[in-house]
């Protein structure tokens, strides 16, 4: 089993699920984050005070997902996510060892 | 003042009940200034602090109005002693008082009238409180209002508007407090943060607001009460000044906004929401001591100059390095000087009274008293202010101590969290909850 990760701009985030739920996955994990790549941050002024705000709001997306899936979702969640436009975002993938469906206890690739 | 009317001459004022709702009603919409200051203020800090940042300003409804009620009114409307300060004892407790007894050749009831005033006292310190914000100890702040409002308020509210008073017998124009409530709080604000110091992290740490939202919110009610404020001043509609002042107020608080965002666009190059709100509130300020004497063009020229000069004047703690955190020194204090100045060179002379400014052919003689009325209140509030935070910092301590200003005052002063957006929240499990569940009545560790 794998965890994908992606780190995407907020407004892709109905196009990211509704390309996921088309693939049939069954559910995600959606939370606020914020950080910075090559995209940095932008310039803020309050009463004259200029402001470099670093960290620029993302969403994080984590599914988890058979082995054999992953590569094609982070295929479909990349082409969803895409503006071509810096701060597009990164998506990536880990190993799982293991699952559990809290409730009823099934393990592994069940739990999915 | 109020035994002058028992005389009754033909011409003596009798009691209008139109001026008398009128009245009240502008009461209220300066008593809603009071929280709408503390959105406006509340917005500009960080979340950390901002239940802290409305409690400095809501707290002066309850401790200025019991002062003034106890014996506020009496020492800036009471009797004239020495042109510094008065005294009435029958206005002790507002005890004295006949219900129908008329405020000084008015037709409002004494009544009305201090409860009127009682708003620009609990306004006044609150105003203060935006230079304090992040690092002021919630005791030490409500003491220092008691203490604020006995010794500089009300002395200062006598010399302005109380009969007898030095600066009103010598003829300084005020019409709503551009001295005894603007320059007062700037010029207090200047000399507490003179003593009490910077924030922890000033200049360093980015310290953006966490709500304009609640700014703009706080800015617009301050507008919508300041009609009251400064339409009110004129105790009542007889003669058409009030509705001057009505409209003054709009047009320059109108030309204020305009003119901080047109030089913050030339400037920083971006139309801001707190450019937008500071600006009204720049342009309020200057059209207060002087919207009875100048004509709606006259408005719009001090609105925009006070609303340029303001947006350059919130960039001085940068360069002389006092932390005056959220720009009363910059907004209230400078824009109290520029409107209250002003009225020498604009007043008409066809308002609120004969006199004319330089502009009206009236020459520089009215000029000279505003600036005589401008210094006596900057100076004495300065340094009044600055004794006073330097003897509360000396017994009590005025900061809370570094920790608790970078965890966030909020928690420590207060024991409360401005949001729980969040599910999880705090979480914690509850401790000394009235009704715990009855499983868990038992004692728990917590």
């Amino acid at each position: 089993m794998k965890l994908i990760t992606a780190i995407v701009k907020p407004h892709k985030l109905d196009e990211i699920k509704e390309a996921l739920q088309a693939f049939g996955v069954q559910g995600l994990t959606v939370t606020e984050a914020s950080g910075y790549g090559r995209q940095r941050g932008h310039t803020e002024v309050y009463r004259g005070a200029e402001y470099q705000v670093d960290l620029v709001p993302k969403i994080r997306i984590e599914v988890l997902v058979d082995d054999s899936d992953a590569e094609e979702l982070i295929r479909v969640i990349v082409s969803a996510a895409a503006t071509g436009k810096i701060g597009d975002g990164k998506v990536w993938s880990v190993p799982v060892d293991s699952v559990v469906r809290v409730r009823t206890g099934e393990r592994g690739a069940d739990a999915l | 003042m109020a035994s002058a009317i028992t005389t009754l001459a033909a011409d003596a004022p009798t009691l209008s009940a139109a001026n008398t709702g009128f009245m009240l009603i502008c009461s209220a919409l300066v008593m809603l200034m009071t929280p709408g200051l503390a959105f406006f203020y509340g917005g500009m800090v960080r979340v950390k602090s901002s239940l802290n940042m409305l409690m400095m300003s809501f707290i002066s409804l309850g401790i200025v109005t019991i002062l003034w009620v106890l014996y506020g009114f009496s020492l800036a409307f009471g009797t004239d002693s020495g042109s510094l300060i008065g005294w009435n004892s029958d206005y002790v407790g507002l005890s004295g008082i006949g219900i129908t007894e008329l405020w000084d050749g008015y037709t409002i009831p004494v009544y009305v009238f201090a409860v009127f005033q009682l708003m620009f006292a609990v306004i006044t310190p609150a105003l203060i409180s935006g230079a304090l914000a992040d690092r002021v100890k919630f005791g030490a702040w409500v003491l220092f209002t008691g203490l604020w409002v006995t010794v500089v308020y009300f002395p200062v509210a006598h010399w302005v508007w109380g009969a007898g008073g030095w600066l009103f017998e010598l003829g300084v124009i005020d019409f709503a407090g551009g001295t005894a409530v603007h320059i007062n709080a700037g010029a207090a604000a200047l000399g507490v943060i003179l003593v009490i110091g910077k924030r922890v992290g000033f200049k360093k740490d980015p310290m953006r607001p966490h709500s304009l939202p609640l700014v703009m919110l706080g800015a617009g009610l301050l507008w919508f009460g300041w009609f009251g404020f400064n339409a009110g001043s004129w105790l009542g509609n007889d003669d058409g000044v009030g509705a001057v002042m009505f409209v003054n107020t709009q047009v320059a608080t109108a030309a204020a906004m305009l003119a901080w965002l047109g030089y913050e666009k030339l400037r920083h190059g971006s139309f801001t929401t707190l450019g937008a709100a500071s600006g009204a509130v720049a342009g309020l300020v200057a059209i207060t001591p002087s919207g009875g004497a100048v004509s709606p063009l006259g408005a719009i020229a001090v609105g925009a100059i006070a609303g340029v000069l303001c947006a350059m004047a919130v960039g001085l703690k940068y360069k002389f390095g006092y932390d005056d955190s959220l720009d009363v020194v910059g907004v209230h204090l400078v824009g109290g000087v520029v409107g209250s100045l002003l009225v020498g060179l604009f007043a008409t002379g066809g308002v609120q009274s004969d006199v004319a400014g330089l502009f009206y052919g009236g020459g520089l003689e009215q000029l000279g008293k505003q600036a005589i009325g401008v210094f006596a209140v900057l100076a004495y509030s300065l340094v009044v202010s600055a004794v006073l935070a330097f003897l509360l910092d000396k017994t009590i301590g005025m900061r809370v101590t570094e920790d608790v200003e970078v965890a966030g005052i909020d928690q420590v002063e207060h024991a409360e969290t401005a949001y729980d957006f969040s599910g999880a929240g705090g979480g914690a499990a509850s401790r000394n909850t009235a009704a715990p569940a009855p499983a868990a009545s038992k004692k728990v560790d917590a």
